[in-house]
């Protein structure tokens, strides 16, 4: 026992203390924020500016295709379409006249064509523009419609489950966003760390060593150490990234425009509470950051935080041990790694895909079987307790996906340790799964 | 007295092939012990049960005339195995202490043994470098550094001379009858024989997974003996073939040696009385005893070791 805490710990320090730890570690949120703001500025600044004549017999458009940050509108009757260039426009749109109800195309000329979204913007205006006139010809006011569209929204959705005497308060929303989180952070770190375990098992048979090592310690040692001395890495790493990421969101939003803030303030006070006039003021996006912090509130968690723990862990050390056995047989040709790892890596795929969609829907056969199968489980598991626990999912369900979890770990890693110490001694012989088989069930 | 290692009947199988078939001998405190064969002997099996990789299908193996424990015992043998890396990456005194470590040593014993023979073999400023920016023959004396660094009873070398140069072959051939002296056991398996006759006192020969001589040097080279002797003299062509002894056509480098095999029941000293008698002026006159080497391949020719099968523990 206290060989396997000394190869932990050689394991354990040789990555920490690598300084491509510390720049992974630091750089990749850095590069995840840059990213989200980068692409936001450049989806931005990468727009093009149009400024569109308007030859309008009809009369009426005038004032109602109003101008957004890309589309300028211009009204003018002595521009046509063999001048619109010379005097600056970038297009032109020329109306046909509408006579009553008969279907009418209206024509977009441009020196460079404009992007699809922008036609289907034009295109919204439009039909709204002409859409209006009709109610208007019906005898509507357009600014009472306004304040009906307004007034309207005085409804809003609150879902509840049911669970005998007990109902809590749903929030289908954040429980596909977490689902949907949990899924895809297990997915990536499944693929990181098992990839870092193949490699680190690998190290032994690449430097020449294995004999040297299983001469003092059983093979059985020298896998568990490696794996958790790597999973302790990636669960390290893990949580520095939480941190980093933690503090620039709180950076972020301490970032903010002022007037957002105080909005944000406001909302918090009162509980969400406000007078139609006021909920008009706040800004859609403070709306929305106050819609998230408020869920982020009520959620439950302990629970959310412990079962991620649990799945995350448990999920590596089922799929950890299978990257070691493969990382045992395979000689210094990477190639060999490749085919072998197929049979691994296809389930941790195929477990993601169910995931997106047990998210939408938690509760078919399909939804519990995956979350009580261990290939599986960790993520869909994870997707289906966010909608929660023990509504969507009844306490023996959970018990039964962590014991069949905690079982196939242990049945893995007995499994692997198997083919390791065979596979650890052997050069130079190219070795397939059906091989690796039989030496997982060989008699000791 | 009673043998540091005593292996009874080991056996051992691959999935298709017996390894190790049926193999006895013992080791006796303080000799250097051979274990010979060509490749594919079993040689490196045999080792791997000594070292408690491996675990016998069949036998006993008593270690200082107890049955042998891979767990406890481990600290009681050093072994260098022919693929003998180490961590590229890793520092070298670090890389020491690690190995000490799995071994069994305590940090500060681990520490205390490690200078000291790096002070011994003048490795003291590599203690910071990695391994990768060693020498092959530096890294060689670490490793055998690593190997005997806890004092073992019973050390093992599976071919430790493999790529090393005269004068580390020569370091390291001291340090090992240094060794022995000191009262450690010492097992040498190669398939050099030159390397063996040098060093060995006592020898074991197997070929496919048995056991085919078991002896000191001394005895088998008698038991192999074929009466030849070697004649040198300044006229060669004196030496003609008569009753005595017939001349061999095997030539020796030096022209003014002659072979010749005795014929049966003919002492030494006849061939001598011959040819003082004849006037031949002799030079030097000596027994040629076969070398292990010769021995080995008459064993061995007519046998072929079949390819290594892989392996089910």
């Amino acid at each position: 026992m206290h060989k396997i805490w000394i190869i932990i710990q050689r394991e354990y320090t040789s990555r920490v203390k690598n300084k491509r730890f510390l720049l992974v570690t630091f750089l990749v949120p850095l590069l995840m924020v840059g990213l989200i703001v980068g692409s936001a500025y450049f989806s931005f600044k990468g727009t093009e500016e149009r400024k569109i004549a308007v030859v309008d017999p009809n009369g009426f458009f005038k004032d109602k295709l109003k101008n957004s940050n890309q589309l300028k509108f211009e009204f003018s009757n002595d521009v046509d379409t063999s001048n619109y260039q010379a005097k600056g426009y970038t297009d032109i749109l020329l109306m046909p006249l509408f006579e009553g109800d008969k279907k009418a195309d209206y024509i977009l000329r441009s020196k460079k064509s404009m992007g699809f979204s922008l036609q289907e913007s034009i295109s919204r205006k439009i039909n709204a523009a002409i859409e209006d006139r009709m109610l208007e010809k019906a005898g509507i006011q357009q600014s009472i419609l306004d304040s009906i569209h307004q007034s309207a929204q005085i409804a809003e959705l609150k879902a509840y489950e049911d669970e005998g005497k007990k109902s809590k308060e749903s929030n289908a929303g954040l429980a596909m966003a977490i689902g949907y989180a949990s899924g895809l952070l297990i997915y990536i770190t499944m693929f990181i760390y098992g990839t870092m375990v193949l490699r680190g098992v690998m190290e032994e048979k690449t430097n020449r060593i294995a004999e040297v090592i299983v001469s003092s310690v059983k093979p059985f040692e020298l896998m568990l150490g490696k794996i958790i001395g790597i999973g302790a890495v990636g669960l390290t790493q893990f949580l520095m990234w939480i941190i980093v990421v933690v503090t620039l969101t709180g950076v972020g939003f301490g970032l903010l425009p002022d007037d957002m803030q105080n909005q944000l303030q406001q909302l918090q006070q009162s509980g969400g509470q406000m007078g139609a006039a006021g909920m008009a003021q706040a800004s859609e996006s403070a709306k929305n950051i106050y819609a998230f912090q408020h869920v982020i509130s009520t959620t439950n968690w302990p629970l959310i935080i412990g079962l991620f723990l649990f799945y995350f862990l448990g999920g590596f050390l089922f799929y950890a041990a299978l990257f070691a056995a493969v990382g045992s047989v395979v000689n210094e040709d990477p190639q060999d790694a490749q085919s072998l790892m197929f049979p691994i890596t296809m389930p941790i795929i195929f477990s993601y895909i169910i995931t997106n969609v047990v998210i939408q829907n938690p509760n078919t056969p399909m939804a519990f079987w995956a979350s009580v199968i261990p290939f599986s489980s960790p993520m869909v598991m994870m997707a289906r307790v966010s909608y929660g626990v023990p509504t969507t999912v009844p306490y023996w369900e959970l018990a039964l996906s962590m014991v069949t979890l905690i079982g196939g770990f242990l049945l893995t890693t007995w499994l692997s340790a198997k083919i390791y110490r065979t596979g650890i001694l052997m050069y130079g012989k190219k070795v397939t799964w059906k091989e690796m088989i039989k030496w997982a069930f060989a008699k000791s | 007295m009673e043998p540091l290692l005593s292996l009874s009947h080991l056996v051992k199988h691959y999935a298709t092939q017996k390894a190790v078939d049926d193999i006895s001998f013992d080791i006796q405190k303080g000799s250097i012990f051979g274990l010979l064969g060509p490749n594919g002997a079993g040689k490196t099996t045999l080792l791997r049960m000594i070292t408690g990789i491996f675990y016998p299908d069949g036998g006993t193996i008593q270690l200082d005339g107890k049955h042998f424990d891979p767990l406890l015992d481990i600290r009681e043998i050093g072994y260098m195995p022919e693929e003998r890396g180490l961590y590229k990456k890793m520092k070298i005194g670090e890389q020491a202490l690690y190995l000490a470590q799995l071994r069994g040593l305590s940090k500060a014993d681990a520490m205390e043994k490690i200078k000291y023979w790096f002070e011994k073999f003048e490795m003291q400023s590599w203690w910071n470098k990695k391994v990768e920016d060693l020498s092959k023959g530096m890294s060689q004396k670490l490793q055998f550094v690593i190997t005997v660094l806890h004092e073992p009873k019973l050390i093992i070398l599976d071919e430790p001379f493999s790529g090393l140069d005269p004068l580390n072959a020569n370091l390291i051939k001291d340090e090992i009858y240094n060794l022995a002296k000191k009262g450690s056991t010492i097992i040498f398996s190669t398939h050099r024989m030159e390397q063996v006759e040098e060093i060995c006192d006592h020898i074991v020969l197997v070929n496919l997974g048995k056991k085919i001589l078991d002896g000191t040097v001394a005895d088998i080279k008698q038991q192999f003996k074929e009466y030849i002797f070697a004649i040198e003299t300044n006229h060669p062509a004196l030496i003609k073939d008569n009753t005595l002894f017939s001349v061999l056509d095997k030539a020796d480098k030096n022209p003014n040696k002659i072979l010749v095999k005795l014929s049966n029941a003919v002492a030494s000293n006849e061939v001598l009385k011959y040819l003082i008698e004849q006037n031949i002026p002799i030079v030097s006159y000596n027994e040629v005893l076969p070398s292990l080497n010769d021995i080995f391949i008459q064993l061995v020719e007519d046998t072929h070791a079949k390819a290594r099968a892989f392996q089910n523990i």
